[in-house]
């Protein structure tokens, strides 16, 4: 939130209309409490209105066996290619602060 | 507010996250960053304190009653003639776990978390006026027994050992990837119960630890009957060796908290900002 407040503030918004945010399944964060914690942390400001959209990112993972890079499920994480664990996570573990959508005054 | 399940402040991190709120009430995304990254600044000051005084430290998670406070009696009466153990506990809101601990003649401290569901780097800080870590060899933290949160929090320890207790069935690592991950070890306890247990198979509980990309060796034990605590032993003396290494080439150990993704992705600049609409006019 203090994110989206100053990027609101830098660009001068009047409202914040949508705030998007990426998360992967292995981060441990949970999407609808992350949302719930949102609208209570908006009420009072100027994304009190702000529609909250989370996306769920891919796990991917590089085989440094094969060298290949694949989509993982969450709970196997072994390369698509080769069947190989000694993997490297790509992405499926962040919280990102994806896009923040204002109405300006200009 | 929590980042996991609802309760991401404890009363270590608490005034942080006061401090943090701007006028008008707003946290969340930031703060979770800012507080996993404070939560991480201040493990490096605890890993800091541990090493100066040459003390390997472990962090034990596992669900509820898995038998964290049995393994470490256990442990201690083979160990305490060799090694100075010390163990802080986490624990929601009796004391019993730390008197059962005391009992066993070393010192224990408790953290009283109250509502909080894991420990973090500051309450673990905050324990450590409470006790001597001068002379120390080896010190557990007994984490609050929960198989979610406790897996995103570097307390500054140097190894994370999870247990499985045979009766909460085998599927377990697939059901928690997040805390199965973070494993140097896995323990799968009371196996004295096996033979009531038509359903648990270690074979498929390591086959899903593996599945998640970690090669982790598994170990098997008892507390009951003393099965398997040989081998627990002997990895923990491998691991106080491997540190002691470590630390003559003025480098440390640090537990398996992967966060490839996060590191990879997660740099600024990442932030993007669209403005949509000009709908200003409308507004005025
Ligand atoms: N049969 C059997 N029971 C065990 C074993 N280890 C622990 N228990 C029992 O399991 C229960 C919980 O054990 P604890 O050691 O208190 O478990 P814990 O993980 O410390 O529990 P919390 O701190 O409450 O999360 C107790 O009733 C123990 O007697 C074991 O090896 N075999
Ligand atoms: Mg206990
Ligand atoms: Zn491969
Ligand atoms: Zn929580
Ligand atoms: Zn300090
Ligand atoms: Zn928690």
């Amino acid at each position: 939130m203090d994110q989206v407040m100053t990027i609101a503030k830098t660009h001068h918004a009047e409202k914040v209309v949508r705030i998007i945010v990426r998360i992967g399944p292995l981060s441990g964060i949970e999407p609808l409490l992350l949302e719930s914690a949102f609208s209570i942390s908006c009420a009072g400001t100027i994304a009190e209105e702000a529609e909250f959209l989370t996306e769920t990112l891919p796990i991917r993972v590089l085989c440094n066996n094969c060298g290949v890079e694949s989509e993982a499920a969450i709970n196997n994480l072994l390369c698509q290619n080769c069947g190989g664990y000694n993997t490297k996570l790509l992405s499926g573990d962040e919280l990102i602060l994806a896009r923040v959508e204002l109405e300006n005054a200009d | 507010m929590c980042n996991t399940c609802g309760c991401n402040i404890t009363p270590g991190n608490r005034p942080l996250v006061m401090a943090e709120k701007p006028k008008n009430g707003v946290t969340t995304v930031s703060v979770l960053q800012n507080l996993l990254s404070k939560n991480n600044h201040q493990a490096e000051h605890n890993r800091a304190h541990f090493d100066a005084q040459k003390v390997l430290v472990i962090n034990l998670m596992s669900s509820p009653g898995s038998g964290k406070t049995a393994l470490l009696e256990a442990t201690i009466k083979r160990l305490r003639d060799s090694l100075k153990i010390a163990v802080i506990e986490g624990d929601l809101e009796t004391e019993n776990d730390t008197k059962r601990i005391q009992a066993q003649g070393v010192p224990a401290y408790q953290i009283m978390t109250g509502t909080a569901c894991h420990l973090d780097a500051h309450l673990v800080h905050n324990a450590l006026h409470h006790l001597a870590l001068d002379g120390l060899d080896l010190l557990f933290i007994e984490n609050v027994g929960n198989l979610v949160c406790p897996a995103s929090f570097d307390l500054g320890h140097h190894r994370n050992v999870v247990l499985l207790s045979v009766t909460e069935g085998d599927d377990k690592p697939a059901k928690y990837p997040v805390m199965f991950r973070a494993a140097d070890l896995m323990l799968i306890s009371k196996t004295d119960l096996l033979p009531y247990l038509d359903d648990f198979s270690a074979i498929n509980a390591e086959q899903n630890l593996h599945n998640l990309a970690n090669d982790a060796p598994v170990i098997e034990f008892s507390a009951k009957d003393g099965n398997g605590l040989d081998a627990w032993i002997t990895w923990l003396q491998s691991e106080i060796t491997a540190y002691k290494a470590l630390l003559l080439k003025q480098q440390t150990q640090r537990p398996k908290i992967q966060q490839d993704g996060q590191l990879l992705h997660a740099q600024p600049g990442n932030s993007k900002f669209y403005p949509v609409s000009n709908k200003a006019k409308v507004h005025k």
